[in-house]
C-alpha cells in the first residue's frame, strides 16, 4: 500500500532500498557481525600465503610443540609447522570445498528440481522418490561412504557433499516451482511464445532462488563441518595438507599430554566460522523474506 | 437517543514507516445517525479503511492516531483505556471485513465461533448460546442452519461466510456496524444479496451500519447518507439524494461521471492525475493536482468543511463558484 | 469463408480427484467418476474486428474458455478455429508460430509480470521470440508501445515492483501488442484494478483497438464495462453460453431469466432510479453435479416442467440467441 502512495524516482529509490536493507542488519548486530567475520575469514583465504607468517608445510623438528608465544602466535604441531599459518590455509581449502560443492549441488539441484516441479507427472513422481532414498541415508553417514569407496581425494570429497545436499535444494527449488508455475506470468511467458525450456530455465527458476539462497548458506556452515569431520576421522582430506578437521584430530590425540593449543585454535575456527555462516542465513532469511513478500 | 450515534471530530492518523510519514488521514469530521446506513466511498488510499480502523482503536504501530476524538454514545473512544476499549468491540461497535473466509478461524466450525461470542459478550452458558447461535445464522439466510452450524469456513460458499460474518457481528445486538468493502470479490448476485440482508438486518436490530465502499452504485442503493473521501480527506458529504442531485465537490462530481452504466449509456469519463503521495502530501486541498478549477488558494490551504443547506457539507474552496 | 474465429462445440473437463483411498475401494468398477464440467459444449464466433464480451459469474468458466483458446490448457474436446486453423490439434511447436498473432492480457498486474524482469525486457520478448529485428529496431518498436499505452519511457528501466497497479497493468497491455497481434483475449483486465483507473484502462483499450485493428475477446464479470467496450455479448453460466446479442440489445431486452436477473443485482449509481430485484433462489450448483435439461432448472423463478429437457441456444430475434425453453416462444 505505501508503494502506490510514494512518488518514485529511480537512482533515489534504489539508494533508499539499500539504506533500509543496511539499517535491518545493522539492527540485528550479531548478524552484522557474524557478516564481518565471514569477510573476514574469506580475505584471509584468499590472501593466505601473504598473510601467514610462515610456510605452513614447513617443519622444524627444533620448533616442535612449542606453545603460544610471541613467534608462533598459535604454537607449532609435533612437526614444528606453525599453527597460525596452517589455520589460515586451512580456511582455503574448507571455504573452497563448501563452495564448490554448494555450487555443483545448487547447479544439479536447479535442473532437477525445476524440470521435477514444472512437468509433474511420472518425472515429478520419479525424481522424487530418487532424492527419498537419498535422504534417508543419515547426511554423514552418506558422505563418509562416498568418500570410502571413492577413495581420499579433495574432488570425492566435494562430490560427497555435494550429494548429500542434491536433496535439499531439489525438495527447495520443486516447491517454490509448483507454487511459481500457478502464477499469472508463469501462463504470460507461455502465451508470448516461450518455448518450455525457456520459461523453465529463464523465467521460473530465477524466481525460485530466495529460499534457496538463505538455505545455501545455512548449508554452507554444514558443508564445512562434513569437510572437517570426514578428515577428522581419517577419511577426505589428509596430511600434509592444512586443513582444520585434520588438525583438530591430530590436536584430539594431545589433549591429555597438555598440549592444549594444537586443537583448540582450528577447533575454533571451524566454530567461529560454522556460527557466522548460519547467523548470515537467518539474517538473510530475515532481510530477503519479508521484502520478497512485500515486494511481491 | 437524542445527538448523533457516532461523530468523529478533527481525526488525524499518520503511519511512521521506514520510507516517511504517510499522512493516511487528515482532520476529518463524520457524523453517524443512529439506525441509518452512513456510506463512505473512496478510492484505494484514500483513508476510508484506517477510519473504520480508528473508530475500534486497532491502529497499531508504526501507525498513531495524532489527534482528534471519536465521540460514541456520549463518549471519546480515543481517551478510554484498552479495558474499556475490548468491552466495546464485538459487542457495542462490530465490524465485518472484506474477505468473509480469510477474516473467520478456519480450524473452528462456523456455529461455534458464533457461540463463542454469544458466551463471551452476553454470558450465556451453552445450551442457550446454541440456540441463539442457530437463530441467528437463521437469520441471515442459512439454510438448514443446524448442519451448516457444524460446517467449516473452507466448506462454504464465499456468500455464506460473509453472512456468518454479518451474523457473528449482529449477534450482541452493537449500535453500529462497520463494514469495510464487504461485497468486494462477491458475484455481483451474491454481493446484492449480502448488501440486502445487510440493510434489512440494520433496520430489524435498529443498528447503524457504517458502509464503507469504493463502488457508488452501492451508496445509491443501500446507504441513506454519504461522506466522500479523497487522500485522507472528506471532500463532500450529504445525503445520497443530495449527492447525486447536486454533487458540490469537483471530485464528486468527476467521480460520478466515471461510472459506466448498464441502464443508459453514457460517455465514460476519467478522473486525470493520481492520488497524490501521501508522504509529504500537497498543503492546501489533495485534490487541487487533478482538479481542472483549481486556484492558487486551493494548492496553498486546505479548504474549511462549509455546511450547505444544512446537512449537505463541502470543503472546496469554489462553492457556488463554478 | 468462415467466421475470424470460431469455437465449435468446446468442452473441458476436470477428472476430480476422490477423497480416499478407501472411498475408491468402494467405488464398484464401471461407476461414475465425480467430472468437473468447467466449458460444457460451447460454440460461438467472433468476426474480424468485433469485440465479443463474455460475461459470467465466478465459476461459470469464462476464464477456463479464454485459456483453453489460449492453449494454455488443453481442451478435452471441440474446435477452435483461428482463421480457419483448428489450434485444439496444434502441436506446441506450431502453435508457438501462431502465438504472434494470438495475445493474451491477464487480471492481475503484479502476478502477470515477471518481477525479476525489467520492463523493457518484459516488452522486448515477444519481438525477440517472433520477429526478426536489429536492436535498434527492436528499441525503436518498444518505444513505440510504450508511448500507444501512454507509459513514461523512463520506466523501461524499471521493475514490477517500482511500478503502480495502473502502469503495471499497462505494461501486461503493452506486452500483448508489441508483436500486433491480430486477435487479443482480454481476461478481466480491470478487475484488479482502482475504480478510478478503470476507466482509463478501458478507454486505452478502445483507442489501442482501433489504432491496431485487432480484434477482442473481452471477459469480465463488470457488466457496466463489458456493455462499453463490445459489439456483441455472451453470457455464461455453469459452462454454457445462455444468451448471446448484441451488446445494446443484451443490456436493453435481456430475455435469459438468468441474465436479468444480473443485470438487476447491478448497483445504479442514481438513487432515484429503482429497478425490480429478480432474485434467482439458491446458490449455483458445483461444476461436478449439473443439473439435468436447463442449467438454471432448481433456481429460476419461471421454470416449468419442460425445463427438465435438454435446451440450446436458439435464434429468437434479430441475432439474438437464448438457451431457454420459455423465452422468445
Amino acid at each position: 500500500m505505501v508503494g502506490q502512495l510514494v512518488r518514485k524516482e529511480d537512482w533515489r529509490i534504489r539508494l533508499k532500498h539499500l539504506q533500509i536493507m543496511l539499517r535491518r542488519l545493522r539492527r540485528n548486530s550479531l548478524s552484522f557481525g557474524a557478516l564481518i567475520v565471514i569477510l573476514g575469514i574469506i580475505l584471509m583465504a584468499l590472501f593466505a600465503p601473504l598473510i601467514a607468517p610462515y610456510d605452513p608445510n614447513a617443519t622444524d623438528a627444533n620448533q616442535a610443540m612449542l606453545s603460544v608465544s610471541r613467534q608462533h602466535l598459535m604454537g607449532t604441531d609435533i612437526f614444528g609447522r606453525d599453527i597460525l599459518s596452517r589455520v589460515i590455509h586451512g580456511a582455503r581449502v574448507d571455504l573452497l570445498v563448501a563452495l564448490v560443492a554448494t555450487i555443483i549441488a545448487l547447479a544439479i539441484s536447479s535442473f532437477l528440481g525445476s524440470l521435477s516441479g514444472y512437468s509433474g507427472g511420472w518425472l515429478d513422481h520419479l525424481v522424487m522418490r530418487i532424492i527419498d532414498t537419498v535422504m534417508s541415508f543419515p547426511s554423514f553417514i552418506l558422505a563418509m561412504g562416498i568418500t570410502a569407496a571413492l577413495g581420499n581425494k579433495l574432488i570425492n570429497v566435494v562430490m560427497a557433499i555435494a550429494i548429500t545436499h542434491i536433496p535439499i535444494y531439489t525438495r527447495l527449488i520443486r516447491g517454490e516451482m509448483l507454487h511459481i508455475r500457478e502464477m499469472e506470468y508463469a501462463e504470460a511467458a507461455q502465451t508470448v511464445g516461450n518455448p518450455r525450456s525457456r520459461i523453465i530455465f529463464y523465467h521460473l527458476l530465477p524466481n525460485c532462488f530466495p529460499p534457496v539462497i538463505v538455505q545455501a548458506t545455512l548449508a554452507m556452515g554444514w558443508a564445512i563441518l562434513t569437510v572437517a569431520g570426514l578428515s577428522f576421522i581419517g577419511l577426505g582430506i589428509q596430511p600434509p595438507a592444512s586443513e582444520w578437521g585434520y588438525m583438530t584430530a591430530e590436536g584430539a590425540t594431545y589433549i591429555v599430554s597438555g598440549e592444549w593449543w594444537i586443537f583448540l585454535f582450528p577447533g575454533l575456527a571451524i566454530m567461529i566460522t560454522v556460527f557466522s555462516f548460519n547467523m548470515v542465513g537467518d539474517a538473510l532469511r530475515d532481510i530477503l523474506d519479508p521484502r520478497m513478500r512485500g515486494i511481491q | 437517543m437524542t445527538g448523533p450515534l457516532l461523530q468523529i471530530e478533527d481525526l488525524t492518523v499518520h503511519f511512521h514507516t521506514e520510507e516517511g510519514i504517510v499522512e493516511a488521514v487528515d482532520g476529518i469530521q463524520l457524523l453517524v445517525q443512529s439506525g441509518e446506513v452512513m456510506g463512505v466511498v473512496g478510492e484505494s488510499g484514500s483513508g476510508k479503511s484506517v477510519t473504520a480502523l480508528a473508530i475500534l482503536r486497532l491502529i497499531r504501530e508504526p501507525g498513531r492516531i495524532i489527534q482528534g476524538t471519536i465521540q460514541f454514545a456520549g463518549r471519546n473512544l480515543l481517551g478510554l483505556s484498552e479495558e474499556e476499549m475490548r468491552t466495546l468491540r464485538g459487542s457495542h461497535i462490530s465490524m465485518i471485513f472484506q474477505s468473509p473466509r480469510t477474516s473467520l478461524n478456519p480450524v473452528l466450525s462456523v456455529g461455534w465461533q458464533i457461540e463463542r461470542l454469544i458466551r463471551l459478550h452476553k454470558k450465556e452458558h451453552t445450551e442457550k448460546a446454541r440456540d441463539q447461535a442457530i437463530q441467528m445464522l437463521r437469520q441471515v439466510g442459512i439454510p438448514a442452519p443446524e448442519r451448516i452450524y457444524h460446517e467449516f469456513p473452507h466448506q462454504l460458499s464465499g456468500g455464506m461466510c460473509q453472512r456468518i460474518m454479518i451474523a457473528m457481528a449482529l449477534v450482541t445486538n452493537p449500535k453500529l456496524l462497520i463494514a469495510d468493502e464487504p461485497t468486494t470479490g462477491l458475484d455481483v448476485s451474491i454481493a446484492a444479496q449480502i448488501l440486502d440482508l445487510l440493510k434489512e438486518m440494520g433496520q430489524r436490530t435498529g443498528a447503524a451500519i457504517l458502509l464503507i465502499t469504493h463502488d457508488l452504485g452501492v451508496v445509491a442503493g443501500y446507504c441513506d447518507r454519504v461522506a466522500v473521501m479523497h487522500a485522507g480527506q472528506v471532500v463532500e458529504s450529504a445525503s445520497v439524494k443530495k449527492l447525486f442531485q447536486n454533487p458540490l465537490h469537483p471530485y464528486t462530481l468527476k467521480l460520478i461521471h466515471s461510472i459506466p452504466r448498464v441502464d443508459v449509456d453514457t460517455v465514460m469519463e476519467t478522473i486525470p492525475g493520481t492520488v497524490p503521495g501521501l508522504i509529504h502530501p500537497p498543503p492546501g486541498c489533495r485534490f487541487a493536482g487533478r482538479c481542472q478549477v483549481a486556484r492558487e488558494v486551493c494548492r496553498k490551504i486546505k479548504p474549511q468543511v462549509q455546511s450547505i443547506n444544512g446537512d449537505h457539507q463541502v470543503a472546496c474552496h469554489h462553492i457556488g463558484h463554478w | 469463408m468462415g467466421a475470424f474465429v470460431e469455437i465449435i462445440d468446446l468442452n473441458k473437463h476436470f477428472p476430480v480427484k476422490d477423497q480416499s483411498m478407501a472411498f475408491r475401494a468402494l467405488i464398484p468398477f464401471g461407476a461414475r467418476k465425480a467430472v468437473l464440467r468447467a466449458v460444457d459444449g460451447i460454440s460461438f464466433s467472433i468476426q474480424k474486428g468485433e469485440t465479443l464480451g463474455l460475461v459470467g459469474e465466478s465459476g461459470c468458466g469464462k476464464s477456463t474458455v479464454a485459456r483453453c483458446i489460449l492453449r494454455l490448457l488443453p481442451p478435452t474436446s471441440g474446435k477452435i478455429l483461428f482463421e480457419e486453423t483448428d489450434l485444439a490439434g496444434l502441436e506446441e511447436e506450431n502453435l508457438r508460430f501462431i502465438r504472434r498473432d494470438l495475445q493474451m492480457i491477464f487480471q492481475d498486474p503484479m502476478a502477470s509480470l515477471n518481477p525479476r524482469l525489467s520492463v523493457r525486457q518484459v516488452l522486448a520478448e515477444p519481438l525477440r521470440l517472433h520477429e526478426k529485428l536489429t536492436l535498434k529496431e527492436r528499441e525503436e518498436r518498444v518505444l513505440e508501445v510504450m508511448d500507444q499505452v501512454g507509459l513514461d519511457r523512463e520506466l523501461l528501466n524499471r521493475f514490477p515492483h517500482e511500478l503502480s497497479g495502473g502502469q503495471r497493468q499497462r505494461v501486461n497491455i503493452a506486452r500483448a501488442i508489441t508483436t500486433r497481434p491480430r486477435f487479443i483475449v482480454l481476461d478481466e483486465p480491470t478487475s484488479a484494478l482502482d475504480v478510478s483507473l478503470r476507466a482509463k484502462i478501458v478507454l486505452l483499450l478502445e483507442e489501442l483497438k482501433s489504432v491496431l485493428s485487432t480484434t477482442y475477446l473481452f471477459i469480465s464479470h463488470d457488466l457496466s464495462t463489458v456493455k462499453y467496450l463490445s459489439d456483441r455479448v455472451a453470457v455464461m453460466y455453469l459452462g454454457a453460453i445462455v444468451e448471446i446479442a448484441e451488446a445494446h440489445e443484451l443490456f436493453r431486452h435481456p430475455l435469459h431469466p438468468y441474465t436479468k436477473a444480473l443485470l438487476s443485482a447491478i448497483p445504479i449509481p442514481d438513487p432515484n432510479v429503482r429497478r425490480d430485484r429478480i432474485i434467482l433462489e439458491g446458490e449455483i450448483p458445483s461444476p461436478t453435479d449439473i443439473p439435468e435439461g436447463c442449467r438454471l432448472r432448481g433456481r429460476c423463478p419461471v421454470a416449468k416442467t419442460t425445463c427438465s429437457e435438454e435446451v440450446h441456444l436458439r435464434e429468437v430475434a434479430s441475432d439474438h440467441w437464448v438457451a431457454c425453453h420459455i423465452s422468445g416462444t
